[in-house]
């Protein structure tokens, strides 16, 4: 199944929470909406799903206008962030539930339902608890049947909204593997939803990025990390060090110094470097590069984490950088930094 | 022009709702508000206009109409005074001291509420007149209560009794103890405690509890009747003197009575609202 | 304060940070218990003891009188009507305000708790204004035959009007407080709008339902003012229960008036006791949540 998401428009109130989305999902992929809070990613998985409906724009299923359909007609299998379990019902009602409320003339019979009930919990694991009501299952597991749940009604597209967000770490990190694990099995087209990068990064084929209503990249975890097509995007994902810098002539410079780098194509103007904290060079300071001296050290794992005051027009700017353990840093010493990889934004964009 | 007409095609997606029946259960909703309450309440205001405001003014200020007026207000405000202060003792020994019965004393709170007005109104008749259990001592004492006034004032407090109780009671006990113990810990008295930081808390709810009691006393006519005497001009509440009017078949006179009370309770409501937004946004409840 | 204040005083201290001196604590419960007791406790006693008086046969007997059995005729159908039609509106109401969002919500609130403010009195009145023979309506009616005031389709709307807000001031609540998650997911799965109503919303609340009908039912069974307004007193006819009570009271037939009174106390009492019940099932719902 193909989703083509075009031109959806939603406001709530004054607040514009999609603003002109384009999107295709491709059959089968595993896609993240990857944003901040309010940055419209849990909206348009609802207007997906026939939870919410946009003020402008269309959405199509293989070709067939999905907004014409109400969301128990949509054939999507939804599973909601704080999971929307019925609380009355026990875990095997919860996942029948889709299943026995289906038109008469098309319902499976009582042993035909225990057995698809029987047969998705055991793809999530869980079939000794078919007896337990929500209140008595821990997170991990209301999310697993939640998942059961949706995927009863043999739905075409499987959403999840922040599947992972009301969950500990620990839990997180295990139902990843799994969620990924899943998709390769059942290989349905699924869109999830989530603020955390990491869980975009691992989880998923391809990661939206939205921000503000709007889609800043759309690609491989490797492309949006590596090449982030936008300022926002590279400051979202993995961290950064930004320096405003004034490109002039083909020239970088930061303050009064031109630094020994090529602007890329930037455009002429003040701009913002970005660069991957462990995406420099550290070496003896020299003409062109960044210079500063070391404040702090701290060992991190297999890197080490350094504050670097920078010296820029006379004024100080600290930034943090990550370098091998191997190189050994001296609070005080003044080292120079290459930037290894970087890129060049227009201030303000 | 594309772009107008695909506009409007839209906006009709656009006002679906997610979840059904909200036309359905919105004109259920509506149609028996209607019928109900709003076309029977916006008849008495049709009445009162068919008078002319010297009418409406001629009935309202005869003596019978504003005795019986200053009555129901007047000891309704005495009442629900004594609801305040009764209240905020009850509410506070059920809340704060653990005692034997303390938990069927919370429960026959609510039987004010519960126990049909009539019932009520005969039992503190029987209770409170010369001859009753507690009638009879305090004639002996000299204190006539039933078929007088202070007979009003005793069932309107009767009927008062759970609205403070009830909507101190929860913020009470949602008060944070932690705010207690930091007063006790600057060095105030227990009685600096309870009036500078617990008591302005609970204001709110014991003015909204007091503003619902003195509603309640001033329309309040089942239990009242019996124990009143219902001597025009002395013990003749206002809602008495509507059926009365009725049962003369002077509806005019009726009506303005009833638009008076019902203005009044109207103002009520409105000041509760307020109250209660008032509790929203301050109150050291939470 | 000395650096060496002794360990008596410290506990006691901690102790009355949060309570008063044991003098004021007995006294505020003495006025408490004092209070509830002449003005709750005593009254329902002589309900009782009065309508036993003259024995359990003088009681029995005002019970089963002809006049009696028609008055708790009328009182059980009025009774059910209302209920009924608060049922109806209650859920009606209760699923537009809780799930969904439409300008005005705060306003139509207002509109329906409007029946709590208005005196019984009053309540009965206007449908008097309003259908009674110089009624608004009143001269239609009278040229159709229709007789609404004096007569029970009258009892009916006034104690339909006096009730109208209980069983939607305890659904909307909750039913607010469940949010939309549930159903939503119920959509999704297929379900129609009723299945998700009846399978879904319905279960979630049906104890907050149970409790609003239970007050319902009560204040139907017992409101005196404004049935008395439109009632007429016709006896074997028009009277219910707390009409009845009034009307053997003012004949000095004080047993069998207390014998009905003590019926609708009986049924306050009963009320009171599935209120508790309920409330704690209440909370115990809402704790799983």
């Amino acid at each position: 199944m193909t989703i083509e998401v075009r031109n959806i428009v939603k406001r709530f109130g004054d607040f514009t929470a999609l603003d002109n989305v384009d999107l295709k999902v491709e059959s089968g992929e595993l896609l993240a909406l990857l944003g901040p809070s309010g940055s419209g990613k849990t909206t348009l998985l609802r207007i997906i799903a026939g939870l919410e409906w946009p003020d402008a724009g269309t959405i199509s299923f293989d070709g067939e206008d999905a907004l014409a359909r109400g969301a128990g007609e949509r054939n999507v299998g939804f599973v909601f962030q704080h999971y929307a379990l019925f609380r009355h019902m026990n875990v095997f009602e919860n996942v029948a539930f889709g299943l026995r409320v289906q038109p008469r003339s098309v319902r499976m019979n009582e042993a035909g339902i225990k057995k698809r009930v029987t047969e998705l919990l055991d793809l999530v694991q869980l079939g000794w608890l078919a007896n337990r009501y929500p209140s008595q299952l821990s997170g991990g597991q209301r999310q697993r049947i939640a998942l059961a749940r949706a995927l009863a009604i043999e739905p075409r597209i499987l959403l999840l909204d922040e599947p992972f967000g009301a969950l500990d770490a620990k839990v997180r990190k295990e139902l990843r593997q799994w969620l990924r694990s899943l998709h390769e099995e059942i290989h349905v087209t699924s869109i999830f939803v989530t603020h955390d990068q990491e869980e975009a990064l691992e989880v998923a084929n391809r990661v939206v990025v939205m921000d503000k209503g709007r889609i800043e990249q759309i690609g491989t975890p490797e492309e949006v990390y590596d090449r982030p097509q936008t300022a926002f995007v590279h400051s979202f994902i993995g961290e950064s060090i930004v320096l405003p810098v004034n490109i002039e002539a083909g020239r970088v410079q930061l303050g009064d110094k031109v630094l020994d780098i090529a602007p890329n194509g930037a455009t002429p103007g003040p701009s913002q470097l970005f660069i991957r904290r462990h995406d420099v060079i550290l070496q003896p300071p020299g003409n062109g590069d960044l210079e500063g001296a070391v404040r702090r050290v701290r060992a991190f794992g297999p890197v080490q984490r350094a504050d670097i005051a920078l010296r820029t027009n006379g004024n100080e700017t600290m930034i943090e950088i990550d370098a091998p353990r191997d190189r050994e840093l001296k609070v005080g010493e003044v080292i120079g930094l290459k930037p290894k990889r970087y890129r060049i934004f227009a201030s303000g964009a | 022009m594309f772009l107008v007409t695909r506009g409007a095609e839209v906006s009709a997606a656009a006002q679906r709702r997610t979840l059904p029946g909200f036309g359905l259960t919105m004109g259920v909703t509506l149609t028996l508000l209607s019928i109900i309450v709003i076309i029977p309440l916006a008849g008495l205001f049709i009445k009162t206009l068919e008078l002319s405001p010297n009418q409406f003014w001629s009935i309202i200020s005869s003596t019978r109409t504003l005795n019986a007026l200053k009555l129901s207000f007047g000891l309704a405000l005495a009442a629900a005074v004594v609801n305040l202060f009764m209240g905020m003792v009850i509410v506070w020994a059920l809340v704060r001291y653990r005692f034997p019965g303390r938990r069927i004393f919370d429960a026959i709170v609510d039987i004010p509420f519960a126990l049909p007005t009539a019932v009520a109104g005969v039992a503190l008749t029987a209770l409170f007149a010369q001859n009753g259990w507690l009638g009879a001592p305090l004639a002996g004492a000299g204190i006539k209560v039933a078929f007088t006034p202070l007979g009003i004032f005793v069932a309107m407090v009767f009927i008062g009794i759970p609205f403070v109780i009830r909507t101190v009671q929860p913020v009470l006990i949602d008060l944070d103890p932690e705010i207690e113990e930091a007063a006790a810990s600057l060095g105030a008295s227990r009685w600096h405690t309870v009036s500078k930081v617990i008591l302005p808390g609970l204001l709110p709810a014991m003015l909204t509890g007091f503003a619902l009691a003195f509603a309640r006393a001033v329309g309040e006519f089942g239990s009242v009747i019996f124990i009143a005497g219902n001597l025009p001009n002395v013990s003749e509440i206002a809602p008495l003197l509507i059926v009365i009017r009725l049962s003369e078949f002077r509806y005019a006179d009726a009506t303005a009575i009833a638009v008076v009370m019902l203005l009044v309770s109207f103002a009520i409501i409105f000041l509760i609202n307020r109250l209660q937004r008032w509790s929203q946004t301050r109150g050291i409840a939470h | 304060m000395s650096e060496t204040l002794p360990l008596r005083d410290l506990t006691k201290a901690k102790e009355s940070s949060r309570s008063e001196p044991a003098l004021v604590r007995y006294i505020i419960i003495a006025l408490a218990v004092t209070f509830l007791t002449i003005f709750v406790v005593l009254p329902l006693i002589v309900v009782f003891t009065t309508a036993f008086s003259r024995g359990i046969g003088a009681y029995l007997a005002a019970l089963a009188g002809e006049e009696a059995l028609a008055a708790i005729r009328l009182t059980l159908i009025v009774a059910a009507i209302s209920v009924l039609l608060n049922l109806v509106f209650g859920i009606a109401a209760a699923w537009a305000i809780s799930k969904f969002e439409f300008p005005g919500k705060t306003f139509l609130n207002t509109l329906i708790d409007l029946p709590f403010s208005v005196s019984p009195v009053i309540s009965g009145l206007v449908f008097v204004l309003l259908f009674g023979a110089q009624g608004l309506l009143g001269p239609w009616l009278l040229a159709n035959d229709i007789q609404i005031i004096f007569a029970v389709p009258g009892i009916v709307l006034a104690t339909t009007f006096v009730t109208f807000p209980f069983v939607a001031r305890e659904m909307i609540p909750l039913m607010q407080d469940q949010g939309t998650s549930e159903e939503e997911a119920a959509l999704s799965l297929g379900a129609s709008g009723l299945k998700t109503f009846w399978r879904v919303t319905l279960p979630n609340v049906k104890w907050g339902l149970l409790y609003g009908v239970l007050l319902c039912n009560a204040r139907a069974m017992g409101e005196f003012g404004a049935v008395s307004v439109v009632s007429g007193h016709i006896r074997g006819e028009t009277n219910t229960m707390p009409l009845l009570v009034e009307i053997l009271y003012n004949e000095y037939q004080f047993v069998a008036a207390f014998a009905i009174a003590s019926l609708l106390a009986m049924l306050a009492l009963i009320t009171l006791v599935i209120k508790i019940i309920l409330e704690g099932r209440l909370e115990r719902h809402h704790s799983d949540h």
